[in-house]
């Protein structure tokens, strides 16, 4: 077990590099030189000049990165070109918004994916089944702006149940979770629509297996076959969609936040990249590919622990 | 062997697919007396373990079964899942063909055999645990303390199938299937198997139904023996006036069929042709195509049952000519 994790930190560590290195060159590369931005229509050439030379853009590139690179080893993410708030502190008070929405969204769609899956398997070719097959391809079709609209302008402005956006209140208060339910669902389609598909086909193979017969034959509850032993042979691959899933989620909230006015990493990171904002954006890329790289451990450990047939070796 | 535990009457089990309705047992009937071993033979696709799997009531769902199967004073065909989920494991259990598939992967050992006992025998955590280990022993497990906490991927193919005899046998059952136990292991772990099956059927006085296709293993561990074919049973008897005193045409083929590596002369005889598809119509005996012997009248007419002796029966329309006769009758081209 410990051998898995310290392996693994180590490979975060130079996937963690890599990702910095090409989001600290895309920035550099792309079009737009920040100094204009934070000058304004109206500086002079010399002013902008000395912007430059102030944030140390006219160190060569790699200077440029190695301290930055420094800074990072150091717990410093630098300062935003924009509002000089420091990066690191900008994203930890914009992150829980992020993490609250991820965590609604995976729950309402683990909730409904998972259900749905096994339903879908154990009605197998019924009409239930049916649906669920059209209804979650278009899940996984529809993009989240669109839905996300179409749910402010039915439950939000129409009939009024939920606010309209922000996100305000603390999840466990009830308008807390009115703020959240929305932009949930809008995030969570997608996934929800793939972990019930993964689900089904996990679930179908499995109620089909000769163990499930073993079970039958020993006279195991019919509810029992399938929520213990059908279950947790069929979860194994789903586990894996459901971490995949939390990932993008965690980093696939720009556009919802957008939708929803949310105040959290992924609108930051929209603002920034609009405003040249390097480290800002670069302190919001590594911390989602840091999230996402986590995640992706903890699944493998979760992995470990339902397959015995896995080892930590 | 006294009484009769198990009465099997003109069971009947379809399966609906996409291309109609199609039988894969035909209307057999036989009984099993308490602490006999009754062998079921006959190629792969002949309906055994249909036949298995109907009195189990673990048929898939397409499929249905009619007729009567009479168990302790009840039709088990008639009974609601609810009681018939409380038969399985406890009076009647059953042991598959495939022990690397047949115990799931992610519990152990301990837990997959401890559940009949928990179920059925309303056993604490503990005691259940203790059964288990000395069932385990039982079995001829080696250290079984330890086997205990162990998952089906750390043991062998044996030891598997040790571990699912432990499991059928837990709450000493009247009557245990075993769907050709031994198919999928070593000769020699097979012996064991079966020597172990002949052991624990006489210590829990169970009566068993041995599904087979090996003529070794009937030979070895049964009483009596019924021959299916295509869905029918077509002989039945003693096992000695079987191997003695084959009647059927399929019953003698798959005696000839049987490989003898003590005589260097013999040569294998293998029963030409194959089984037929189960949706298909054949008029007369379902073996005349096959049939060396066959007669005008075995395309007519499905023939009936004759019994030859006491404890042997067949349904070959050659019984009814003479005997001296049919030993005569030259082997013809297939009508």
């Amino acid at each position: 077990m410990a051998g898995l994790i310290i392996r693994r930190v180590l490979q975060l560590i130079l996937l963690l590099l890599g990702i910095s290195f090409i989001v600290f060159l895309s920035m550099h590369i792309a079009p737009g030189d920040p100094a204009d931005i934070i000058g304004g229509p109206t500086a002079s050439k010399e002013d902008i000049e000395g912007i430059r030379e102030s944030l140390g853009l006219n160190e060569p590139l790699m200077v440029q990165y190695f301290d930055y690179l420094k800074g990072v080893i150091h717990g410093d993410f630098g300062f935003s070109f924009q509002t000089k708030e420091s990066v690191s502190e900008a994203l930890l008070s914009r992150f829980p918004n992020t993490l609250n929405l991820a965590i609604a969204s995976i729950i309402v769609a683990i909730v409904i994916g998972v259900t749905a899956g096994i339903i879908s398997a154990l009605k197998h070719n019924s009409w239930f089944d049916g649906a669920a097959t059209v209804i979650s391809l278009a899940g996984i079709s529809i993009p989240n702006f669109w839905l996300g609209a179409i749910l402010i302008l039915v439950f939000a402005v129409n009939l009024q149940w939920f606010p309209v956006g922000g996100l305000t209140e603390p999840f466990w208060t009830v308008e807390g979770m009115k703020q959240l339910i929305l932009p949930a669902i809008t995030l969570g389609t997608g996934s929800a629509a793939m972990i019930a598909r993964m689900s089904r086909s996990a679930m179908l193979e499995v109620i089909r297996a000769d163990y499930v017969r073993t079970a039958r034959a020993k006279g195991v509850k019919e509810k029992t076959v399938i929520m213990v032993h059908c279950l947790r042979n069929a979860m194994i691959p789903v586990i894996t969609v459901i971490g995949l899933n939390f990932g993008f989620l965690l980093g696939g909230t720009i556009i919802t936040e957008q939708v929803f006015a949310i105040n959290g990493v992924g609108r930051l990171m929209i603002e920034s990249i609009a405003a040249r904002d390097f480290p800002m954006v670069q302190g919001a890329v590594l911390l989602v590919a840091t999230l996402f790289v986590l995640v992706n451990l903890v699944v493998d450990i979760v992995y470990a622990l339902i397959d015995p047939r896995i080892g930590f070796e | 062997m006294e009484k009769t535990i198990l009465e099997v009457e003109d069971l009947v089990t379809t399966f609906k697919t996409a291309g109609g309705e199609v039988s894969a047992v035909r209307g057999i009937s036989f009984s099993l007396k308490k602490g006999e071993t009754l062998c079921i033979v006959g190629e792969s696709g002949c309906g055994k373990s249909i036949t298995a799997l109907s009195i189990m009531g673990l048929l898939a769902a397409n499929a249905k079964s009619r007729g009567n199967v009479h168990f302790n004073g009840k039709n088990l065909l008639e009974l609601k899942q609810d009681e018939m989920r409380k038969i399985r494991g406890n009076d009647i259990s059953m042991i598959f063909q495939e022990p690397m598939t047949a115990l799931n992967p992610t519990f152990t050992i301990g837990f997959q055999l401890c559940e009949p006992l928990l179920i059925h025998r309303n056993l604490s955590k503990k005691a259940a645990r203790q059964k288990g280990i000395d069932l385990l022993k039982q079995v001829g497990i080696p250290m079984p303390e330890k086997r205990m906490k162990q998952y089906p991927h750390e043991l062998s193919g044996g030891m598997r199938q040790r571990v699912m005899i432990a499991i059928a046998l837990a709450c000493s059952p009247k009557l245990l299937i075993a769907d050709e136990p031994t198919t999928a292991l070593d000769v020699t772990i097979q012996a064991q198997i079966l020597d172990l099956l002949n052991d624990l059927k006489e210590e829990f006085e169970t009566s068993v139904i041995m599904i087979t296709h090996d003529m070794g293993v009937v030979a070895e561990v049964a009483d009596r023996v019924i021959v299916m074919y295509a869905g029918e049973v077509i002989e039945e008897g003693s096992v000695e006036e079987l191997f003695n005193d084959p009647q059927h045409p399929y019953t003698r083929g798959l005696l000839a069929s049987v490989p003898n590596v003590d005589d260097p002369e013999f040569k294998l005889n293998p029963i030409p042709g194959t089984l037929p598809n189960l949706n298909e119509e054949i008029r007369g005996c379902r073996f005349h195509p096959r049939c060396p012997f066959a007669m005008e009248k075995c395309v007519q007419a499905s023939p009936v049952q004759t019994n030859r002796k006491q404890n042997h029966s067949v349904r070959c329309w050659l019984q009814e000519a003479e005997a001296d006769e049919y030993s005569k009758c030259q082997p013809s081209s297939a009508v």
